[in-house]
């Protein structure tokens, strides 16, 4: 006899506004305040006190354009955030700051969320769309040179970047980009070298999210169609279709694994966020509490396993966390 | 027939009158046919032979030429024989020259595309000769881009030159299409223009592989003119004249563009061996050499047994239809949808609803516009209404004839206006179209009824059956299962549907002139105004509507666009098939004396191929109904 599944643990309103992404920071020590990000189409970042489950701050940097993405680097002082306003915004916020220390334009009026990884202590690697219809830039921070631009040859057609994950193998190793793209295939690119090693492609429809698992060297795409699409990276760096999932309603907009690699989870069109097994993709839960649209979905980065949580933000304007799965 | 070899010098000139008289009584096949093949191969390697054959064509008496030269462009088996055999009589002779490059190609076009392969392959071979075909590239590009030519010769003439000028596109090379590069451009718009302008799909067709073809050959590089048309053998055909493999490549063949951009473009970043994306084609993980603990067992899955799929609804009663189809909320786009797609099974589930608000419903489905890309939009609403009409003839004809002929409605509008009125009067008139929503024969109603240029073959058919079913005297018996009958309920309506339609024909509006420019809609208009006298048969108005639609086409017979034309002769023959016999001949007596003598003098001399067919069957008809009364006794 299964469960019927858990509600969610608490509910945060008073955004206003549809939620478009989300990012915790309570990996610090217990006396850190575990803090969750929030960015809204009106424009502000939202800065949840998850104690007090009460917003703490209110940013506003992307002069009343929507955000849509917002990452951490290396702790909740430094915060990264990329709204429609084509500019990528760092902002210091230690000690009750809130000011944006630098600014990227972009020139990107698409929706394509960037993606940071660190390369050292202090820099990053950012990867983003660009301004020219196909490319894909790196930038390096906080010095905001170009490393490459990742542009594909002429004639492939593969329309826009629509998701990014830049990553690494380990620490001194190169570092490879991942981009779906709005043709429905995903692109690896070798950033040093600034080429493309392999290309696959998943969908019909254009990929929505994509998230990678470096561990198992396998990642999973969601699209607008119904099915979600499960890759692998052989040794020779190409990509491979491992397995296709089929859902029960079409549109997924946003697909994230779980640090621990055991769990992911999906933000569906159809209000509902799915939770499946990473290993074989089982099926595991389907949570049912949003009205709109769930534009996106966060795991918490808690130290102690048992406080992990799950958000979900939606078009609806809540931002619903869940506990689910922790014990394992 | 055998000559002297040798160095004598011997006169052939009589062999020459033998051959000219021989040819102009007609016996070209009989001597041709022995003398080229003999010709041809004692001219492949002999100069002195070629030099007799061309002495002894030159001989021929100038009354007689035309027949020799015919013969012998018909006969050669290819333009490199054809320029050994002839040599460069067309420079030397003036009525030969008259012949091929005027006769052959302007003023008669029932050779065949070999034969054209031949003359104007023979014109390209010699430089002497270029310039005659570089002329007749000139003369045929007039002819193609005079409107008066194209409105009014046959379509198989047209289909000739189209052909001819193909080929001598084939045969140029750089240096010519840069000096005549101007002329090209100017010949090719203006006649690409009236080929658009005409009604019949053929003709259009034509027109826009022809401009490909010049577009191409002399834009080679940057864009180049392409339409959309669907492929049929005859462009297929066509195409392919644009390409020459002849057996000594004097002529480059074109290349492929698509090809060669293939081949040129440079693949810079993706490396050789990853060039090929891989399709989705999934490798199916291998369970077995999975050999690592399933943690997975530990996770336990929640009920899912709630998670189904989404519907959205569509509203249950018309009101709430309209209230979404009107609704300035873009929000909901779903439940848009969703309304469309339900609307048309609402409408006839619930009649009385929908008579309360028929002509708004009418209104709103003339004006609906697809907010979201749904499949088979256009077809939704065209069901729609059809169902509308259908339910609630009377008031709804009424509107629509009406807006057919008002202010601010696009040339498309005017045109569903007609389909839905011939759809819904099928219905109507049909007792086995009652209720099923899917016409099993008519799957798009809209192009089967009111077809372009296959109306005449459409008609043939119908009317060849009707002939039948008519002039069959004896009784099959038991065998075939009645139809269900109903009560015809086009009967009542007919008038509503028909009169309008047929009343301000010739009063122009600011936006639309029926007999002006917009003679595409005219030709639509009368084919349905055909359609509709054909269902009205057995109705009270047959008779009046029979009067009315004589008098329409009595006005409009010399109309100079063909598909109008044809559309006259589909009415005349619905006319005849529609209203009783009796009532022809005791109401509209004259007026069927002054149409025969009228269909008399389409079956000769109309140019288009299809109203002399229509017009010979309309006349058989009307033998046939006379017979048919004489037979009776009265």
């Amino acid at each position: 006899m299964a469960l019927p599944p858990p509600d969610p643990q608490f509910v945060l309103r008073g955004t206003s506004a549809a939620v478009h992404t989300l990012h915790f920071s309570c990996g610090g020590p217990e006396s850190d305040i575990p803090l969750l990000f929030s960015g809204s189409e009106n424009g502000f970042i939202h800065v949840w006190n998850l104690k007090t489950r009460r917003v703490d701050t209110a940013l506003d940097g992307h002069g009343r354009k929507s955000v849509y993405c917002v990452e951490t680097m290396g702790g909740k002082d430094r915060l990264l955030s990329q709204g429609r306003d084509q500019r990528i915004c760092l902002w210091d916020l230690a000690e009750g700051r809130t000011s944006v220390t630098d600014s990227v334009f972009t020139e990107h009026v698409g929706f394509c969320r960037c993606s940071l990884l660190k390369v050292a202590q202090g820099r990053w690697l950012m990867a983003m769309a660009a301004r020219g219809l196909e490319e894909v830039q790196i930038l390096e921070l906080p010095s905001k040179t170009s490393v490459c631009t990742l542009k594909p040859e002429a004639g492939a057609k593969l329309g826009m970047p629509m998701c990014l994950k830049l990553w690494q193998l380990n620490c001194g190793s190169q570092p490879v980009l991942l981009a779906g793209y709005e043709d429905g295939s995903v692109v690896l690119w070798n950033v040093s070298m600034g080429r493309a090693l392999s290309q696959l492609i998943c969908h019909q429809e254009p990929v929505m999210s994509l998230d990678f698992d470096s561990e198992k060297a396998k990642g999973i795409s969601g699209s607008s169609e119904k099915v979600l699409s499960i890759w692998s990276l052989n040794e020779q760096q190409n990509l491979q279709v491992y397995k296709t999932h089929e859902l029960v309603n079409a549109g997924i907009s946003d697909v994230t694994i779980r640090p621990d690699r055991k769990i992911l989870a999906t933000a569906g069109w159809d209000h509902r966020i799915r939770i499946f097994g990473w290993k074989k993709l089982k099926p595991l839960a389907v949570l049912d509490y949003h009205t709109a649209t769930v534009h996106c979905v966060s795991f918490s980065d808690h130290s102690n396993p048992q406080q992990r949580l799950l958000a979900a933000g939606s078009k609806d304007q809540r931002i619903s966390v869940w506990s689910i799965y922790a014990q394992t | 027939v055998c000559f002297i070899p040798g160095g004598l010098d011997c006169s052939i000139s009589f062999v020459s009158h033998v051959l000219g008289k021989v040819c102009i009584h007609g016996r070209q096949k009989e001597i041709l046919g022995v003398l080229v093949p003999c010709l041809t191969d004692l001219t492949k390697s002999d100069c002195i032979w070629q030099r007799i054959c061309w002495r002894l064509v030159e001989c021929v008496p100038d009354r007689w030429m035309e027949a020799v030269v015919l013969g012998f462009v018909q006969r050669a088996p290819g333009a490199d024989v054809l320029s050994r055999l002839l040599g460069n009589l067309v420079v030397k002779n003036k009525k030969a020259q008259f012949v091929v490059t005027q006769k052959m190609l302007l003023l008669q076009y029932g050779h065949t595309t070999a034969v054209l392969q031949n003359l104007l392959g023979y014109l390209s071979l010699e430089s002497l000769r270029r310039t005659l075909l570089l002329r007749v590239l000139q003369e045929l590009l007039e002819t193609w881009s005079s409107s008066s030519a194209v409105k009014h010769s046959p379509a198989e003439q047209q289909l000739y030159i189209s052909k001819a000028i193909l080929i001598c596109l084939s045969h140029l090379k750089e240096p010519e299409i840069e000096s005549c590069r101007q002329e090209l451009l100017t010949s090719m718009m203006e006649g690409v223009k009236c080929h658009l302008d005409s009604s019949l799909p053929q003709l259009r067709r034509l027109g826009m592989v022809v401009a490909e073809s010049i577009s191409l050959k002399i834009n080679t590089e940057g864009p180049v003119l392409k339409f959309e048309y669907e492929e049929d053998d005859e462009t297929r055909e066509l195409k392919s004249l644009l390409v020459q493999t002849p057996p000594f490549c004097v002529v480059p063949s074109l290349p492929d563009d698509e090809r060669s951009e293939k081949a040129g473009a440079a693949l810079p970043l993706v490396p050789e061996s990853h060039e090929k994306p891989h399709t989705a084609a999934p490798v199916m993980p291998d369970e077995e050499s999975d050999a690592e603990l399933d943690s997975d067992d530990d996770l336990i899955p929640y009920d899912m047994s709630e998670d189904k799929e989404q519907k959205i609804k569509a509203p249950v009663y018309i009101r709430d239809c309209i209230e979404v189809l009107t609704g300035s909320r873009s929000e909901d786009v779903d439940k848009w949808e969703a309304t469309v797609k339900a609307l048309e099974s609402l409408v006839r589930k619930n009649p009385a609803a929908t008579r309360e608000v028929s002509v708004e419903l009418a209104k709103i489905l003339l004006h609906l516009e697809e907010k979201t890309c749904i499949e088979g939009f256009v077809e939704l609403r065209q069901r729609a209404q059809v169902a509308v009409l259908t339910t609630d003839p009377i008031p709804v004809a009424k509107y629509l004839t009406s807006q057919f002929y008002s202010l601010n409605y696009s040339l498309r509008q005017r045109m569903d206006i007609l389909d839905v009125l011939v759809l819904a009067a099928q219905e109507l008139s049909c007792p086995s179209f009652h209720g099923k929503t899917r016409h099993s024969g008519a799957q798009k109603p809209c192009i089967q009824l009111l077809p372009g240029s296959d109306s005449s073959k459409d008609w043939r058919r119908i009317v060849d059956e009707r002939i039948k079913s008519k002039t069959r005297r004896f009784d099959v018996g038991q065998s075939r299962v009645e139809l269900a009958s109903r009560p015809n309920e086009f009967n009542s309506v007919a008038g509503y549907f028909f009169f309008p339609l047929i009343q301000h024909f010739d009063r122009p509006l600011t936006t639309f002139d029926l007999l002006g420019e917009d003679h595409l809609v005219l030709g639509r208009l009368v084919h349905t105004l055909a359609i509709l006298m054909y269902l009205a048969v057995n109705t009270m108005a047959v008779t009046a509507m029979g009067k009315a639609l004589l008098e329409f086409i009595w006005a409009l017979r010399f109309h100079t666009d063909s598909y109008v034309r044809q559309g006259l002769l589909s009415c005349i023959s619905s006319l005849l098939l529609s209203v009783p016999t009796e009532r022809i001949l005791a109401d509209m007596t004259e007026e069927m004396l002054e149409t025969q003598s009228w269909l008399g003098d389409v079956m000769e001399k109309d140019p288009d191929g299809d109203c002399r067919r229509l017009a010979l069957q309309n006349l058989l008809l009307m033998e046939n109904l006379k017979k048919k009364l004489e037979a009776v006794p009265s």
